[in-house]
Order: C-alpha cells, then structure tokens, then sequence
C-alpha cells in the first residue's frame, strides 16, 4: 500500500514530536520523506486536516478467550474491535480454557492472531492451568513467542511460589504482569468496599486485598530483581505503594484502565451487571489520584482489561454475574473526554501512555513514527462527538457500563504493518468531513 | 390516594408521605384479621406468586395469609440452593411465570439486587421480601407498625438494633424508614459485624451495648447467625451473649415503657433472655400480626386500587 497521510497533527511521543505534517507509508513501512516530491497518483492521499497522526496504540491488558470461550470472544473478533477502537498491538492473557500455558498453545494463538486485523501478542501464564500451584513451562513459551507472564484473572497467592516465579522470569529479563488480589479477603466480593457496599448490602472487595498484595510483589521485585508490572492500578494506596518502589529504584512498572478513571462505585447503585468488575470500581478520591498519577508518570501505561462476556454472563443476578467490561471500542473515547478534555494530561502524554510506554515495558518494537518503522498508524478525530452504542461494537461483548454516554474523541483510520483496517478518512479533495 | 409505583424494593427510595400512606392503609386492613370470617373481595382474580430463592416460614406465610384474606390466588414456588446452581435462570422463571399471568410477584432471593433485577425483566408488580444483605422492606414497615402502635409517633424516639449489623437487611430497611419519619436510630454490635462506613448513613453506631441502651424507646434484637462464628466475625456464642445479649437487667439503662422487637426466629438465651423475650415489654408477637396487616396493605395499594402505575 502507497498512503499519503496529509496535513495531520502528528504527535509522536516516542520521537517527543508534535506538529502538523505529513507522513508517507509505503511497502508497510513509514518513512518521512519530503512529501512535496511525491506523485499522488501512486496511491491514495488522505485529508487529515483537524485530525491527531499517532503511533499505532497498544493495548497491554485484553482477554480474547480464545481457546475455550469463542461464544464470548475470538481471537479474530477481539482483533476487530481493537482495529475499530484505534489499537494496532493487542496483548492477550493467558485465563483462557486450557490456559495458555505451554509452548504448542502460545505458538497456536500466534498463528492465528497473524491471520487476524492487528498485531496479537500473547503472554503465558505463571502456573500450570493457573492453578497457583505449579511453575509452567516459562522458558517453552517464551522460544514460542509469548511476550510476558501473567498471573491475571488467578492472582497466584503463595508469596514464596511468587518469588520463584519471579526468580525464574529475570533470568529472561521478561516482565511479570500481576493481578494483585488477596483472595482470603475477597470471598464473594462484588464491589468497593465503603458506604456504597454498605447500602447495597454487596459483598465488599477491599482496597487492602490489592495493595498487599501489590506491596508484596514489590517486595519480591526488591528481592529477585524481576522486572515487576502492576495490572489495573484501581487504589490511591497502590499508586502510593508504587511511587513509593519507583523511588527506591525497583524495577516496578503499571497500568491503569479508563473506566477507573472514568467511573467510581456508584455506578453499581442500579445493581447494573457491566459495572461488576475486578479490581472494582472505587471512589473519587481514587479516580482524582489515579489522574494524578497519570499526570506525574507514576502510571505508565493505560490498558482496558478488555473482557468480553456473553448476554447469559451478565443478564443475570449481580452476585452470580461474571467480572469484567469490554474496553477497545470505548478507550480512545474515555481517555480524551475524561483525561485529555478533563485537562488531567495532555493529549501527547495520553498518547505515549498507550504506545510508546507499553512498547517499553514489553520490549516490542512498536508504538513510533520513526523513518522505517513498522506503519502502525492510529489516526484519532479528537473533536468527534459520539454516543456509546454496543449493538456497533465489532467485539462480541457487550458488557460495557457506559451505553448511552455522550463521549469526545474517536479513532477515525486504523493503520496496521501498512495496511487499512478501519477508516473513516476523507481522500483529499473530497472532504466533506470524516465520514462515518 | 394511591401508591404511584410499580414496585417496592426498599424503604431508601420511598418518600416519608409513601411511608404513612402504607401505615395508615395497613391499620385500617388489621381490622379485617380480628373479624369472625377473615376474607374480603378486594384481590379477588389477582395472581400473586412467592418466589423464594431462600428458605422462610414467617415471611412467606405471613404474604400467603394476607393474599388469601384479600382473596387473591396465589403460588408459591420455592427454589432450593442457588441459582447457579439450579437449571433455569432467574431470568427465565420470571419471563415463564409473567406469561402464565402473575400479575404480583414476592420474591425473597439471597442475592442483594435481584428483586431490581426482576422488576426491570418484569412488568408484573415486584415486592422485595428480603434480598442478601441489603432491604426487607416489609419487615422494616411492620416494624414500624409496632412503634407507631405503641408509641403513636417517630419524632424523637430513640430506637437501637443490636446484634450482626453487617449482615441485616432488616437493619437497612428500618434505619431508611425510621430515620425518614424523623426517630433517631442507634445500631450496636460486635465491630466485625457493623459493615464499612456505616457511620456515613443516618445513625449512631454503638459497640458498648450498655452505652446503646442508654434511654432508649425501642430494642430491636437480631437473630446472630450461628454460622458466622465459624466465619471468624466473633470468638464464640457465650462471648456474643455475654457481650450483645439483652437481658432484664440491662433493660433498666432504657425508658421505662421500651418496646422490645425481634424479628425473629430467635435464639432464645443467646442474643435475647427467654425472661425478656415473654416479659412485659416484648411485643414480638404483635410484629407477627403487624406483618400481615403490613402486607395486605401492601397488595392493597399495588393491586386493589386501581389506576396504579405500570399494572399489567
């Protein structure tokens, strides 16, 4: 493909670049050549006055339930929906059925993630079946391609098999991506545990059953040198935790998603299924510190924790109703209405916190602009007005508590190695405004 | 006047004139419990169904009754183990019974929320007879009842609950009820059983039992689960007893007219001294006839009225 992207405003954190340009992408490839010289006739040339150029996103944290639960999510339709919501590189975790935890089923979700419309990346699990209670394969998943390990969704709860995970994972210099989560204190927890829970008469999940554990694994990054990553920040406690490593020089990094910035606990006051999520919902000192530290680059990495579920999951009593919300087609919206336009970070900053900062921490090559890089081009209408609508999602899911919300801010084209996977865009001469 | 809703769910969301509309509806439906022939026409052709996903005597007798006396008809479907484990969904056993022409349902469900969830799939009427840990509606208007009864008013009256704070839905319902018709509401209990920032709703929490007391109108005594001992919240029943139990003595730190309540079923000896429990101040009973009263006012002002919201 031959694309002339024209007249954009091209933020590109990774090269600290923000300015109105143009960008070229030929043979798969972005290369910065004076656009001045080119013939438009050999290929198609872009209007992308008024829009944001930015490196391809990346999603560190989705669930693509493939194997095992197809009726919720494929690897092919998750794809989709990361393509529809501006992401180019999505990571898989590895809580499907079986695990992916060996190198025959790593090697088989890879393959059919390159038949799919973006970059599938895949982690392995930490333990057998994650079951907590045997080390997997590590080394047979990583030949294979796994990008990192994850205890997500089975947070492993012995801190000394912990520590050997960890001991084993820095001889690979890979990062562990923990889901930190005490289960003895979340027996049939639903939500945030404070006065919310209180009236609701819900199951409390307390703040203190993630920060232990996140305090925990800090304390075993100190002591193995494993490079530690910190899953869905939803506690102030945990933001003060990580600081608190940072500074100590740990090798700790984090994540957060939009909806703990975007929503507190009240949004269960309806008892409403798609608000039940884990980590939960908090509150709005913690929504107004996880802003903060988005802000002072405490959290590194914004990530969805994208979980599709199918009706039956959800459409049920809120106790016995699955955990999770589906996050690719709504993240783009959520980070500018509720960080960028909400004057939290700048638009630069959300950018680099959803490319080149997850490409760190996973060591991709992935997430810049740079002349011959990978053409991994997300083009975003910051401006565009949109209402929620889940019946449109691409994914299978439709669990998201946020139907119906007026939100700012959309991926309008979806470049992916070169080629269009979403696109909304005008070609020059026809703009009449995106279409779509 | 009518009771413009489709649903009860709780005493949060209903308004104090909601409140004595019901009360006063059910003191002129008590009358009918004294008669020789206890029946009336005014239900006659409505279907009431109680759905109970949770085991229960009282409650569910006590909605029977009070359907049977107004002439409905009335089924009662009971539900054993959760739904997770059971065939059909929720979901589905209400879509079913609408269809067969349920126009009222009864639900008590140990999942806080579901009754919501039933009155959003549902466009039959929908009464919350108990929900996980969250409302009793009915229970909390009977108990109100009783106080009204005896005491003739809200305003100013000091009323405790004493025992597992955490785990009531009786205690929500009547700290929303009461608290709305302007009585002060005292909870006491063992600190592992008051739930988490309970001190940001409208009470005074307690956990010296004898401070709690301390002129009070109204106790009203919870049944303390047994099987929350081996939950860890409290070290052993003789503890609890000696520690939350109300007994004559301790009564004396009261008003001199207190009403003692329970909702019942009681351990007698444990949380409450059988001497209490029979003694001049109980009006347990009287709860138990209240309930029913309550509950024919209830059906009353939903099904009987006429030109009520969301009939169907």
């Amino acid at each position: 493909m031959w694309a002339l992207l024209k007249n954009g405003r091209i933020i590109d954190p990774s090269q600290g670049i923000d300015r109105v340009g143009d960008l070229l992408i030929e043979n798969g490839r972005v290369s910065n050549v004076n656009s001045n010289d080119l013939d438009p006739a050999r290929g198609s040339v872009y209007d992308c006055t008024g829009l944001v150029v930015a490196p391809g996103l990346i999603d560190m944290h989705v669930h693509l339930r493939e194997p095992g639960q197809e009726n919720k999510e494929t690897i092919a339709t998750g794809a989709a929906a990361a393509a529809a919501g501006g992401f180019t590189t999505i990571l898989g975790m590895p809580n499907t059925n079986p695990a992916i935890d060996n190198g025959a089923i790593v090697a088989s979700v890879l393959e059919k993630g390159r038949q799919s419309d973006v970059h599938v990346l895949t982690t392995g699990a930490a333990t057998k079946a994650n079951e907590g209670r045997e080390m997997a394969e590590i080394g047979d998943m990583l030949a294979a391609g796994a990008t990192a390990i994850s205890d997500d969704a089975f947070p492993i709860q012995s801190a000394d098999l912990m520590r050997r995970v960890m001991e084993y994972c820095r001889m690979f210099d890979v990062p562990v991506l923990t889901h930190c989560e005490d289960k003895t204190m979340t027996q049939d927890a639903v939500m945030n545990e404070g006065v919310t829970a209180t009236i609701l008469g819900l199951r409390p999940w307390p703040r203190q059953a993630e920060e232990i554990m996140v305090w925990r694994n800090i304390l075993l990054s100190q002591l193995t040198g494993c490079r530690l990553h910190i899953q869905h920040v939803s506690t102030a406690g945990t933001i003060e935790a990580i600081r608190w490593a940072k500074n100590k020089g740990i090798r700790v990094t984090c994540e957060t998603g939009p909806q703990y910035f975007s929503l507190t606990d009240q949004a269960l006051n309806t008892y409403d299924t798609n608000a039940k999520i884990n980590p939960p919902l908090r509150t709005e000192a913690d929504v107004e510190a996880i802003k903060s530290a988005l802000a002072d680059g405490t959290i590194d990495a914004i990530a969805t924790d994208h979980a599709p579920h199918a009706q039956e999951d959800k459409d049920v009593e809120l106790q016995y109703a699955a955990f999770g919300m589906v996050g690719l087609e709504t993240a783009v919206s959520l980070v500018i209405t509720n960080l960028v336009n909400a004057g939290a970070v700048s638009l630069s900053e959300a950018i680099a916190k959803m490319t080149v900062e997850p490409a760190k921490i996973l060591g991709i090559e992935a997430g810049t602009l740079a002349d011959g890089a990978v053409a991994d081009v997300t083009i975003i209408d910051p401006e565009a007005k949109i209402v929620v609508e889940s019946s449109k999602f691409k994914s299978k899911g439709r669990n998201t508590p946020f139907e119906g919300f007026e939100l700012s801010g959309k991926a309008v084209a979806t470049v992916v190695a070169g080629g269009m996977k979403h696109n909304l865009l005008p070609l020059l001469g026809e703009r009449s405004g995106v279409r779509g | 006047m009518q009771l413009q809703r489709k649903d009860v769910l709780g005493l949060q969301e209903m308004e104090p004139e909601e409140i004595r509309l019901i009360l006063e509806t059910a003191i002129s439906h008590k009358e009918i419990l004294s008669r020789p022939v206890k029946k009336v026409p005014i239900l006659r052709g409505k279907s009431i169904c109680t759905l109970f996903y949770e085991n229960s005597t009282r409650t569910r007798t006590s909605f029977e009754l009070a359907a049977k006396i107004m002439s409905a008809d009335t089924t009662s479907i009971s539900v054993a183990g959760s739904a997770i484990n059971k065939g059909e969904s929720f979901k589905d056993t209400l879509l079913t019974l609408e269809a067969m022409g349920v126009d009222l349902f009864v639900i008590r469900h140990g999942a806080s929320g579901s009754p919501h969830f039933a009155a959003r799939t549902v466009k039959s009427h929908v009464i919350n007879a108990g929900d996980g840990m969250h409302e009793h509606p009915t229970q909390g208007l009977l108990d109100m009842l009783t106080i009204l009864e005896n005491k003739e008013r809200f305003e100013g009256l000091k009323v405790l609950i004493v025992g597992d704070i955490m785990h009531s839905r009786v205690v929500r319902s009547n700290l929303w009820g009461l608290s709305k018709m302007g009585a002060e509401v005292r909870v006491c209990g063992p600190s592992t059983l008051l739930p988490t920032e309970i001190e940001k709703l409208p009470v005074n929490v307690y956990t010296d039992l004898d401070e709690a007391l301390d002129r009070v109108d109204v106790v009203n005594v919870l049944r303390i689960q047994l099987e929350r001992m081996d939950r860890g919240f409290f070290p052993s029943i003789r503890e609890y007893s000696e520690l939350f139990g109300i007994t004559k003595e301790r009564l004396r730190k009261c008003k001199p007219d207190v009403l003692v309540m329970h909702p019942g079923p009681m351990n007698r000896g444990i949380e409450i001294t059988p001497d209490v429990a029979d003694g001049e101040f109980a009006v347990i009973t009287d709860q138990v006839t209240n309930g029913v009263a309550v509950r024919m006012a209830l059906l009353y002002l939903l099904l009987g009225g006429g030109g009520n919201v969301g009939a169907a």
